[in-house]
Order: structure tokens, then sequence, then C-alpha cells
């Protein structure tokens, strides 16, 4: 369904993107993981036919750079955080869009309802959380029930209740015959919507491993996402390194691989070096079941 | 299960049948809601106000000076009402313009719009159209509340006069507005592209008339160099176009006028024309090219 054939995406004289060749097949749902920087972004953009590219990119046979049209009818795109005109009510987001697609003026109930915005047609766009605008941009990706839904980071800036309850909605939308090109750097939402997982550093696609795999990778059983202030990160990555752990720089924080029964050793290390931390998750294998916590700097 | 409830909320046509709608549709659409979003917006309601205002005010002080029973025409305020519109219309429309890409851009919504099935060139036209629209509401409520309060006042109106300088002043929003849409999608930032536009504005209201008048002393230009030069400038081809259609005589222009009127005669309608259409067709079309090769990030 998507075909992504040695695509290079330079910035000046930088690579954010570098011969990137990875197929999508109806039905699949993979995961762009990587630090920030690694290209997740620029890929998807690209894939969007947003932003111009070498190589070649086709969906569902159109290709992006000729076909970009064509080529987005069949996507469903849900942003990081939706940005649309403040002022606009939720109905009018809903019928532009659906107008935009070549749609009739769509049940806003229905639309509406099937995310849990029932009720919100008369809000601004403004007055909507976080959460519920995300909602609302799924709402809108899902109109014409496109084949292929392309997600990037779109709980960053979620808070811990509202990642969960957004996930579990993606949830009910894979696995049903739907392509599925996500960017997360959060484990729980690859371990929970994806297929395969797509590693990638530096712009380079290093690997494309299953999520057991990717876990397994990871650390073991037992994730834990520690939330530290950026100037202590690289200090906390070292503390960790040295206590024999194997940490990986994500957007907010720091995650860590512990043996299940050792899940209080990064708190110990960073704590005996004096490492703030401002909140942790543990994030289990399969990811269901994340546990929420908020410690005081250490 | 959210597919089936969303799906069944509008109805689709099968995978294989869909067909993005043309261009004509989504320049409609996205014209549509930027003329909602524009009329709904503070610049376009303050200077709405202060057009119809300053076109009042101008109005009942030709009438004043003409000894209170004057203004027996619309015609009589027309050298006044288009000193008002080459101030007040570039600066609207430009400002506008400015701000149509670039704000967007800036907040992420083109980014967005653009991951939709439509066009570059789509969102430029839709966004020009719509602004276009607003510009032309502005103008027409403030010229025509200028009219009626004038009317009202038993101050006789010429309606040909108005829907005369209300066309114009149209032509150069027009013209304006391209030269802002592509500011906008020249700028990296929505500040950078309204600065530019205000520059832009003071360069064509001020700098270019005194510029001209310094250059025409300074290099002893010949009338035909000074009147070459001054329809290059769209301002100064609204306000030639309005005198000459309002007596039909360049006179009061000097020696540029009368020379345009002895050279061009009655081709000076089609050469106005072209003018300003040249003003409204090439900005845009640099702006859609500008567009289609920028990122929209």
């Amino acid at each position: 369904m998507i075909s992504i054939e040695h695509v290079t995406k330079r910035f000046g004289r930088g690579r954010a993107v570098s011969d990137v060749c990875l197929d999508v097949g109806t039905g699949d749902s993979v995961a762009l993981w990587g630090l920030n920087g690694a290209g997740k972004t620029t890929l998807i953009r690209c894939v969007l036919g947003l932003i111009s590219f070498e190589g070649r990119i086709c969906v569902g046979g159109h290709d992006v750079g000729s076909r970009g049209k064509r080529a987005r009818m069949l996507i469903g795109y849900v942003p990081q955080e939706l940005s649309f005109y403040d002022e606009l009510r939720v109905s009018e987001a809903v019928v532009f869009f659906s107008k935009l697609k070549g749609l009739g003026v769509p049940a806003l109930d229905a639309v509406l309802g099937g995310v849990g915005l029932s009720g919100h047609e008369a809000k601004r766009i403004r007055e909507l959380s976080g959460g519920m605008k995300q909602r609302l941009a799924l709402a809108i990706a899902m109109l014409g029930d496109p084949p292929v839904l392309i997600l990037d980071e779109v709980t960053a800036s979620l808070d811990a209740c509202g990642r969960e309850e957004f996930v579990s909605l993606l949830a009910g939308l894979s696995g049903s015959g739907r392509t599925m090109l996500f960017a997360s750097h959060r484990v729980e939402e690859v371990a929970s919507l994806a297929k395969r997982v797509a590693v990638l550093e530096k712009g380079k696609l290093e690997r494309v491993q299953s999520p057991f795999e990717f876990a397994s990778a990871l650390g073991a059983g037992t994730v834990v996402h520690l939330v530290i202030p950026a100037a202590a990160r690289e200090r906390a990555m070292a503390e960790l390194r040295a206590g024999g752990l194997v940490p990986t720089l994500n957007g907010v924080g720091v995650l860590v691989g512990v043996d299940a029964a050792r899940k209080a050793a990064p708190f110990r290390l960073l704590a005996e070096a004096g490492v703030p931390v401002d909140d942790f998750e543990l994030l289990r294998e399969g990811g269901h079941g994340t546990a929420h916590g908020r410690k005081e700097h250490a | 299960m959210i597919a089936a409830a969303i799906h069944s909320g509008i109805q689709v046509t099968s995978g294989a049948e869909r067909v993005p709608p043309g261009l004509a549709r989504n320049v409609m659409t996205i014209s549509g809601r930027e003329l909602r979003d524009a009329v709904r917006a503070r610049w376009f309601v303050l200077y709405t106000l202060a057009f119809a205002g300053l076109g009042l005010a101008i109005s009942l002080v030709s009438a004043t000076a003409t000894g209170g029973s004057g203004l027996a025409s619309f015609g009589r305020t027309t050298a006044g009402m288009i000193n008002l519109v080459l101030l007040v219309v570039p600066l609207m429309a430009l400002t506008a313009g400015a701000g149509a890409i670039a704000s967007d851009r800036e907040r992420g919504m083109l980014q967005y719009l653009l991951a939709q099935p439509v066009s570059r060139l789509e969102v430029l036209l839709g966004k020009y159209l719509g602004l276009a629209g607003a510009l032309l509401s502005c103008i027409c409520l403030g010229l025509g509340a200028c009219a009626g309060v004038l009317a009202w006042k038993g101050m006789g109106t010429d309606p040909a006069a108005v829907l005369w300088l209300a066309g114009l002043s149209f032509g150069l929003a027009l013209a304006m507005l391209s030269c802002g849409v592509l500011i906008s999608t020249l700028a990296g930032r929505a500040s950078v592209a309204v600065g530019t536009a205000v520059f832009a504005w003071l360069t064509l209201v001020f700098v270019s008339d005194l510029g001209l008048m310094a250059g025409a002393m300074a290099l002893r230009m010949r009338i035909e160099q000074l009147f070459a030069l001054s329809v290059m400038n769209p301002l100064q081809v609204f306000k030639m176009w309005s005198l000459h259609a309002a007596d039909a005589s360049l006179d009061v222009l000097g020696p540029a006028g009368l020379y345009a009127t002895e050279e061009y005669g009655k081709w000076l309608h089609a050469l106005f024309a072209g003018c300003l259409l040249a003003w409204i067709v090439v900005p845009l079309a640099a702006a859609a090219v500008t567009l289609s090769r920028r990122s929209p990030i």
C-alpha cells in the first residue's frame, strides 16, 4: 500500500533521511522509531508529499510527487498537534474537511461520536483540550474511511491519561485491514499498535523488527520511562550506563530496560548521583497496563 | 468500530473509485472558509470602520467647503476619496495578503491543509479569492455607507461615479493583494511578511512619488519617460484612471497627464486596465511558483 524506494531528503549539506527503502503492505502497521532528529517526521512529510525528496514514494500505486492529490485521497493524517483556525467550530471543521475530501455533508453525530466528541459540535477549536483536539484530528482523518492512516507522534502533547485513551482509540482502528504508518518514541504505543518496527538512526533505516524483538532489544520485560529535566539528561545517561544499564534518550527523558525484579535500580542510581527525576512510567512488555508515578527530585 | 461509526456518517465511494475534488471545487471550499474567517476578524472590522468613517468625514468636509448645499454629486468628493483609497486600500490588501500564507505556515496550518487531497495552487487561489471577497465587502461597505449617508443628507450622489470608484478600488485591492500574497509566500515568518508589506506600502504610497519627482528633476526625464515610470506604480495607475474616469481629462496631473491624453486618447482605459491586470496576475503567478517550490513547514 505504501512503497518507499530509496528516499533521501537533504537539508543543506545534511541528510535528514538517507536512502530509506520500506514497503508497508495492506493491513500492515509499521512504527517509525528513533530519537529526536532520527528522520521519522521528515519521512512522514515525504510520504504526504509535503516536501520534495529524492527517490520515489507511492501510496496505493499513486506517486506522491506527481499524483499527490490522488495519493492523499487514500490517507488520513493525524499530526502531533491539530493546528487549524482556532475560531472555527468543531462542526464547521468537520464539514470543511469533508468537502475537501470530496464527501457529502457528514452526519456529525456519527463522525464525532466515534471519537467521543458528541456534544462538542458547537465548541470552537480553541476551547478544546489537547486530547479533544487530537480526537477531532482523528475524526477528520477517518472521514471517508481512508485505507491508510498516518500518525505523527500523536500522543506527544498529551498527558498520561490522555495518551492511554488515545492509544486505545487507535488500537480499535488497527487490525481492521487498515494500513498504518506512525512515528513514535513511546514503547507502549509501538507495542500496542505496531506489527513491525522500523528503527531509524540519523536518517537511516537501521532495521525492521517485530515489536517483541524491539522490546527485547530495548531491555528485558520492563521498560522504565524516566522524565528528566533536559539539563540533567546527559548526566542521567552517564550514571545509568555506569550502573550497568542501557539507557536510550527519548523526547522528554530516558528509557531504560530493566529486569522485572530490578525496577528500582535506575531510581537508586539517579538518587545516589543527585539527578532529578520529574516523573516516571513503567512500560510493561506488550504495552498494556502502564503504571505512572511522580517522584520528588532526588 | 470507530471507523464504522465515522464511516456511517458520510457517503463514501469505494477505495478504487476515490477521486479527489477538482480545482474549482476545492478553490470554492477554501475561499468560502477564508472569506468567513476574514469577515469575522478584527482587521476587517477596523479597516471597514476606518474606511467608511474617513470617507464620510471627507465627504462632509467637502460639503461644508462648498457652502453647505454643495456636494451636488458624489463626483465633487472624488479627489478626496481617491486619496483615501490610495492610503487605506493598499495597506489593507497588502497586510491581508501578507498574512495569508506566512501565518498559516508558522502555525502549522498550511502543513495540515496540504496533507489533505488539495494542491498548493488550490490553497493559494482559495485564500486569494476569499480575501478578495473580504476586501470587496470592505470597499462596498465603506463607499456604500458614505454614498448612503450623503444621499440621506440630501447631498446628491452619482451612482455611476460610486460604482467606478468601487470597481477601480477593487482592482487596486486585487493588485495589492497579489503583492501581499507574494510577500507571504517568500517570507519565513508572519511578522517578517507583515513588516515587508508595510514597507512596500510606504514605498508605493510615499517613496515612489517623491522618487519620481526627484528623478524627473535630477535626470531631466522626458515626459514619456515620466509617464512610463508612473504606470509602473499600480497606485499611480489607479489615481490616473480614477481621474480620467471622473472627467475624461488628466489636465490636473500636469504635463504627464496632457501627454497621456494626447498620446493614448481613447486607449487610456485599455492601457490602465492592462497595467493593473499585470499587477494582479504577475505577482500572483510568482506566488504560485514560490509556494510550489517552498516547503510548507
